[in-house]
């Protein structure tokens, strides 16, 4: 939680991407408690398990509440925080495994009801903590330490499942691009409903993919990753559709719907509005 | 000498009115001043299949649902066919003529249920055509049942004084036909009418009710057989502005989603069955690790696996106590009767707010849906319990010392981060021996706080006990009250608080030769717990779906008292 905390013993790897979407997150929640004069306790980060879940415990400056989850389950943590106190502003942070493989299920009811949370998505292509693991997110074909005679299975496009899991704020950057990813974290906080900010954040050790993703001119290596253009309409679904179904990683904000109600305004007008019996009535409901 | 209770066992294909007519029948004699108990089983299946209820009049609490019956009403031929030889001696079979007929039995009245119903002329004046009957076989006033009948259908609608008068017609249609039988159970004796007002619940409702009473605030829940009533009660009543209730997408979402609902300050509970009872075993050890409040009811059904979805168990005591891996040992509270489950529901809520982690609530099948008249509660004094709030600065050590501490809520001041690995007192993660050593401790220490669970204790001077624990209550106490008046020299304890058990009983336990335990499983698993103990415990065990008969409890305990099995602790 604190810079001098002598008594937690976890670090990231020099270069992690890790790295930069801390200072991205931290840069959107000033800028949120400056901006929405919200004061940072009614911040809750919701940590998976992992490299990035330890995010939690990795930020700097001013402290908002946090919890380390178990594995796979930082949305339905959200999904309760955020229905006991629907004022809170719900941050998750997540590996590409612990969000897509194992906590895939959790993806589609967040989406479905719309609920106000923003995840941020780190992915590496690979389960960093445990030492180099395949996931859901590396290349067909990939040696890693569990998949020694190549991976076997395909590779899962996010951004595709995203949106066809109905996820109303879509992003995609860069762990490198700290002052792009602080703004669309902020925007995604902002958003009224499910909103994930899916970031490249290499894992320098297991699957360092910097060079795929910026590209090396002098070496003849095209950039995977390119930004999005500036006529991209995000409020087209078509467009989006587009988007994901071409080459390469699109960065910038794909796809918004800020026209659905959210889960907790749903909820509220329907049931929240409903006067409750008292213990005692409910009791004489029974009465012989 | 008259009758003080008698048991009607209604049988027959699931949508025929076999639930209808016995629970129609509970409340009726009910509200006359009688005490009645239900007992159902359900086919695994939504049309037809094999259903029985078992409804039992007394005028003294029920406390099992009867070995013998006096009446069965079946409905079809297989109803008749399987439960015949439940009937007892002197008993009568009651039967659907227009469906079957019945040779050579000097015991059955056939009468037909359609036509009768049909000559009122309302069809589904059935129920009460069978209910008029049964009173003639009892000599009860049938202006009892007139009674109820107008009081049920007096709901101001049109056609109220048409079924009211059907329904009354039907009453006088069956007691002709029980009349000329010349079929007789003797006379019912009078009510004796409980004091106090009563209400008529069951378990499920009960612990639902119970709950609410200790201030629950948020239900997540996810349907399963036999909990399902509870998420469909708490949907339609726990209501309002800052009360949250949801059918989750799966048993892990339910108990996570509870995790975070406890975390952000809420009061929360969620209702399962043993398939999910297993899946949410991790997160109820988050709820452990971390510090956070949240009720997990497991109505038990048989098992393992899917088991047997609609038949009653005992058999997931040792996964209540450890349902995560690890150093752990979470509360549990298993009610044994429909009125236990209303303080099991309020004392779940209170004690995971007082000692801040999980608790589990174990019920079963045969108290879910078990229909019986209870004392209504005393409301007159708010009987919630909330945990401490952490109120000062921010800087705050939340896992601090050995003891438990006050509890910060999400925007207000004190955060920190609640963890699942094992932490410091800021809550960040750390492997050092001597914070493993002091958080475990601390974890434990907690459970010190719930030391308020009562007892029932009888002839504690004798050196053999009875210690039943959950729905096995009922008819193990019948069975003891029959062994004392035949001047058995025998102990009775009880209680419904099994983690942690008052300590004065534990110690009265270990004094004794011998403790006999009835539970419906094979492992004899809360035999084994006592034993752990030091007490020196055997089982008496059932495993096949349906409850414990009194008479066998009382052959059986006659013969572990006569043989006094000395089992190694």
């Amino acid at each position: 939680m604190t810079l001098k905390n002598p008594e937690y013993d976890f670090k990231w790897c020099p270069g992690c991407g890790d790295f930069g979407v801390r200072r991205g997150i931290e840069g959107a929640l000033v800028q949120h408690v400056t901006e929405k004069e919200q004061p940072i306790n009614n911040t809750v980060v919701v940590a998976g398990i992992g490299c990035s879940g330890n995010m939690v415990h990795m930020l700097e400056k001013e402290q908002p509440f946090g919890i380390h989850g178990i594995h796979g389950r930082s949305l339905p943590l959200a999904f309760g925080i955020k229905m006991a106190n629907p004022e809170l502003n719900v941050l998750t942070v997540a590996g590409d495994g612990d969000f897509l493989g194992i906590g895939m299920e959790h993806i589609g009811p967040q989406a479905q009801r719309n609920l106000n949370i923003t995840a941020v998505v780190m992915d590496n292509g690979v389960y960093g903590l445990t030492k180099g693991q395949s996931s859901p997110t590396s290349e067909l074909g990939a040696i890693t330490t569990s998949t020694p005679y190549g991976k076997i299975e395909g590779k899962l496009n996010p951004l595709r499942t995203y949106l066809s899991f109905g996820v109303s704020f879509i992003a995609s950057i860069m762990s490198s691009k700290v002052k792009d990813l602080s703004a669309l974290v902020y925007d995604a906080m902002n958003h009224p409903g499910f909103a994930i900010v899916h970031v490249q954040s290499p894992c320098t050790e297991y699957n360092n993919t910097y060079e795929a993703l910026k590209g090396n001119p002098s070496k003849g290596i095209a950039p995977l990753a390119y930004d999005i253009p500036e006529g991209h309409d995000p409020t087209d679904i078509l467009a989006a559709q587009e988007l994901l179904n071409s080459d390469g990683i699109p960065l910038g904000l794909i796809y918004k719907d800020d026209t659905r109600e959210t889960f907790d305004e749903r909820s509220h007008r329907t049931i929240g509005v409903k006067e409750m019996k008292s213990i005692d009535a409910l009791v004489d409901g029974f009465s012989i | 000498m008259k009758k003080q209770d008698f048991v009607v066992r209604f049988a027959g294909e699931g949508g025929q009115g076999v639930v209808t007519s016995a629970e129609g029948l509970a409340q009726a004699m009910a509200q006359s001043g009688y005490y009645v108990q239900t007992f159902s089983t359900f086919p695994s299946q939504i049309r037809g299949g094999p259903t029985w209820t078992q409804t039992r009049i007394s005028t003294s609490t029920v406390l099992s649902s009867g070995d013998d019956l006096d009446v069965l009403v079946a409905f079809n031929e297989e109803a008749y066919n399987t439960h015949k030889d439940d009937v007892g001696e002197d008993g009568v079979i009651v039967y659907n003529s227009g469906d079957f007929s019945v040779e050579n039995s000097e015991k059955a009245l056939g009468m037909d249920f359609a036509e009768l119903a049909k000559q009122t002329g309302n069809n589904r004046a059935a129920n009460f055509v069978v209910m008029g009957a049964l009173a003639e076989l009892v000599d009860l006033p049938i202006d009892i049942l007139e009674e109820f009948n107008r009081a049920k259908y007096t709901r101001g609608r049109p056609s109220d004084q048409q079924i009211i008068d059907s329904n009354n017609m039907a009453l006088g249609l069956g007691s002709v036909e029980a009349k000329t039988s010349g079929f007789n159970l003797g006379e019912l004796a009078d009510a004796i009418k409980p004091e106090g007002d009563q209400i008529l619940v069951n378990g499920n409702q009960a612990i639902s009710l119970g709950s609410v009473a200790a201030g629950l605030e948020v239900f997540i829940g996810y349907p399963i057989s036999p909990a399902t009533p509870i998420l469909l009660w708490m949907e339609a009543n726990l209501v309002g502005e800052g009360k949250f209730v949801y059918q989750s997408s799966s048993e892990i979402e339910s108990i996570t989603s509870l995790v975070g609902a406890g975390y952000a300050g809420r009061k929360a509970m969620t209702s399962t069955a043993g398939p999910g009872f297993s899946l949410m075993g991790e997160g109820i050890g988050l709820a452990w690790m971390a510090e956070i409040p949240c009720v997990v009811v497991n109505v038990q059904r048989g098992g393992p696996s899917t088991g047997l979805p609609t038949k009653t168990e005992q058999s997931d005591l040792l996964t209540a106590l450890y349902p995560g891996h690890g150093d752990l040992k979470i509360p549990v509270i298993a009610p044994g009767t429909v009125e236990e489950c209303f303080y099991a529901g309020l004392m779940a809520v209170n004690w995971a707010e007082r000692y801040q982690g999980p608790v589990v609530l174990l019920s079963e099948m045969a108290l879910s849906e078990r229909n019986q008249n209870i004392p209504k509660p005393d409301l007159s004094k708010d009987l919630g319990e909330t945990r401490q709030i952490y109120q000062g600065n921010n800087g705050y050590l939340r896992y601090d010392g050995f003891e438990l501490s006050p509890m910060p809520i999400p925007g207000q001041s004190g955060s920190y981060v609640a963890n699942g690995s094992e932490h410091d007192a800021m809550g960040d993660t750390t492997h050092l021996p001597s914070r493993h050593i002091q958080m475990t401790e601390r974890r434990f220490s907690k459970l010190n706080l719930l030391n308020d669970g009562s007892f029932e204790e009888e002839n504690s001077s004798s050196n053999i006990a009875v210690v039943p624990w959950g729905g096995s209550k009922g008819p193990a106490l019948d069975a003891y009250n029959q062994l004392i008046s035949e001047g058995m020299d025998l102990g009775w304890y009880y209680t419904m608080y099994i983690h942690p058990m008052p300590e004065e009983m534990l110690n009265a336990l270990r004094k004794k030769d011998l403790v006999i335990v009835p539970e419906l499983n094979y492992m004899g698993q809360y035999a084994s717990v006592l034993r752990s103990e030091g007490i020196n415990a055997v089982a008496i065990t059932q495993y096949t779906g349906l409850p414990f008969k009194v008479r066998h409890l009382v052959s059986e305990i006659k013969n572990l008292v006569s043989n006094q099995i000395k089992v190694g602790v």
